[in-house]
């Protein structure tokens, strides 16, 4: 069972495509072939920035970025880092700020249904492709059993052409940070003195003075100052402490689900 | 039960993160010899388990660890990509519908059935997300165990020779293994889906089975 003519015909087109425009014409003619609601490829830094192209409404997009719903969005908490495909209605919408962003997303055409593909990229770029709709819950598990694998192909084939043009967004490569060495700039980075840290921690100093230095070696900063931003910047670690370990791993989620 | 579990939730199964951690040290690090590095908590812990990995993991019912695997997707970093491509002639496997699995362990005196189930769930995984296949790398005395447990990879490249050597593999997906595979492990189709479910909110695919 191969791929539809015409599916084949745009990702061909996408792959040849030098730039971003395409991503964008191609985003659209593909909604169209599925014909869904909407369909939208997204670059999340871990900064918080956002890149890609889709179909949702210009008006939906610049609200999503100015109400900050990168922190509160499910979809996005609930798929950031992950790495296996998710229909929407696995994800967790019982907060008040969920249910508050569901309602304004389908008011704002977005659908009552979605499925999205979180991608892992090279040296940890992260992005999600994901399509909606408004069909019944039956017609929605027929739909995405029978695409998941094309789709999943898409999601990929978009990636890979984002890669490609936007070579510059890579980040550096940076060493993961063992959990220790997190603890420890986490805390500094919410201003607790070196002292309270080692008593938080329950290390001596000498051993958190190696901890801090192996974190800034990795980070290849200058001083423990430049490690705390580095690692800030990088997403290594997230100011607000709890939120490190909180489910999704997203900065903020703590804080949107109150 | 089988549990799938990402690596920044581990802290919140802090028993079965430990026992696990703690087997792989007397796995690999006692009983293969292998060089790794082991933390002050005994735990064996890699570079790549800090990257938010997928663990697949039996855990026993007074809660500790069974036997487990890692997965992670090749698109990213992985152990294949990042220090054997020249096992195999220096090729970078970066394709979504393969995935890199890698400390496949067992705790001592887990019986076959536990071997089963860890296949089994890796099994699930292809099934619900579309995997085509797994790569791993491993070494001689592996693919004993990897026969033994009935699941011997095709090796696409070797470097070394007897106990020294070591391979990267391809494991293939065959739905009809399923039923084979759930025999062994002595479990039945629904409650491994409803493990499956448990874990990602949806069961994976229903695919009708093609007839032996």
């Amino acid at each position: 069972m191969g791929m539809k003519a015409n599916l084949r015909q745009l990702l061909i087109t996408l792959d040849r495509a030098t730039e971003l425009s395409a991503l964008q014409d191609t985003i659209v003619a593909l909604r169209d072939h599925y014909d869904v609601a909407h369909m939208v490829y997204h670059w999340v830094s871990a900064d918080g920035e956002q890149y890609g192209c889709g179909t949702y409404s210009p008006a939906w997009v610049q609200h999503h970025v100015e109400q900050d719903y990168l922190r509160i969005d499910p979809v996005i908490i609930g798929c950031f880092q992950r790495f296996h495909p998710v229909d929407w209605k696995a994800l967790d919408w019982s907060g008040k700020a969920a249910i508050k962003f569901r309602s304004e997303a389908v008011a704002a055409g977005v659908g009552n249904q979605g499925y999205s593909i979180p991608i892992r990229g090279p040296r940890g770029q992260f992005a999600l492709f994901s399509l909606s709709s408004t069909a019944s819950d039956d017609e929605w598990a027929v739909f995405t059993e029978r695409n998941r694998r094309d789709l999943l192909l898409c999601a990929h084939s978009f990636n890979q052409k984002a890669l490609e043009i936007e070579v510059n967004r890579m980040p550096e490569q940076v060493k993961p940070l063992s959990g220790r060495e997190v603890d420890v700039l986490t805390l500094l980075a919410m201003g607790y003195s070196r002292g309270q840290v080692a008593q938080t921690l329950h290390i001596s100093e000498h051993t958190l003075r190696a901890y801090v230095e192996g974190a800034r070696f990795k980070l290849g900063a200058t001083n423990t100052m430049h490690a705390i931003a580095r690692a800030v910047a990088e997403g290594l670690i997230v100011l607000g402490g709890a939120a490190r370990n909180a489910r999704g791993d997203w900065p903020g989620r703590s804080d949107a689900a109150e | 039960m089988l549990r799938y579990i990402y690596g920044s939730e581990l802290h919140a199964h802090p028993r079965l993160a430990d026992t696990m951690f703690r087997d792989r040290t007397r796995q690999f690090r006692d009983r293969l010899n292998w060089d790794v590095r082991v933390n002050a908590q005994g735990h064996e812990r890699d570079e790549y388990d800090e990257i938010d990995p997928l663990y697949v993991i039996w855990q026993r019912a007074d809660g500790c660890h069974g036997g487990s695997a890692r997965f992670l997707p090749t698109t990213g970093a992985t152990m294949v990509n990042d220090h054997f491509s020249d096992l195999i002639s220096g090729v970078t496997i970066r394709i979504p519908l393969i995935w890199e699995c890698t400390r496949f362990c067992l705790a001592p005196k887990a019986d076959g059935r536990v071997a089963a189930a860890l296949m089994l769930g890796g099994g699930e995984l292809m099934r619900g997300f579309d995997v085509k296949q797994f790569v791993g790398v491993f070494d001689a005395r592996m693919i004993r165990i990897y026969r033994r447990v009935g699941s011997s990879p095709k090796v696409l490249g070797t470097s070394g020779t007897g106990r020294d050597a070591i391979s990267v593999g391809l494991w293939d997906y065959d739905p009809a293994d399923r039923v084979q595979v759930l025999a062994r492990a002595g479990l039945s189709s629904a409650v491994s889906e409803h493990w499956f479910a448990r874990a990602f909110g949806e069961k994976p695919a229903q695919r009708v089975l093609r007839a032996a």
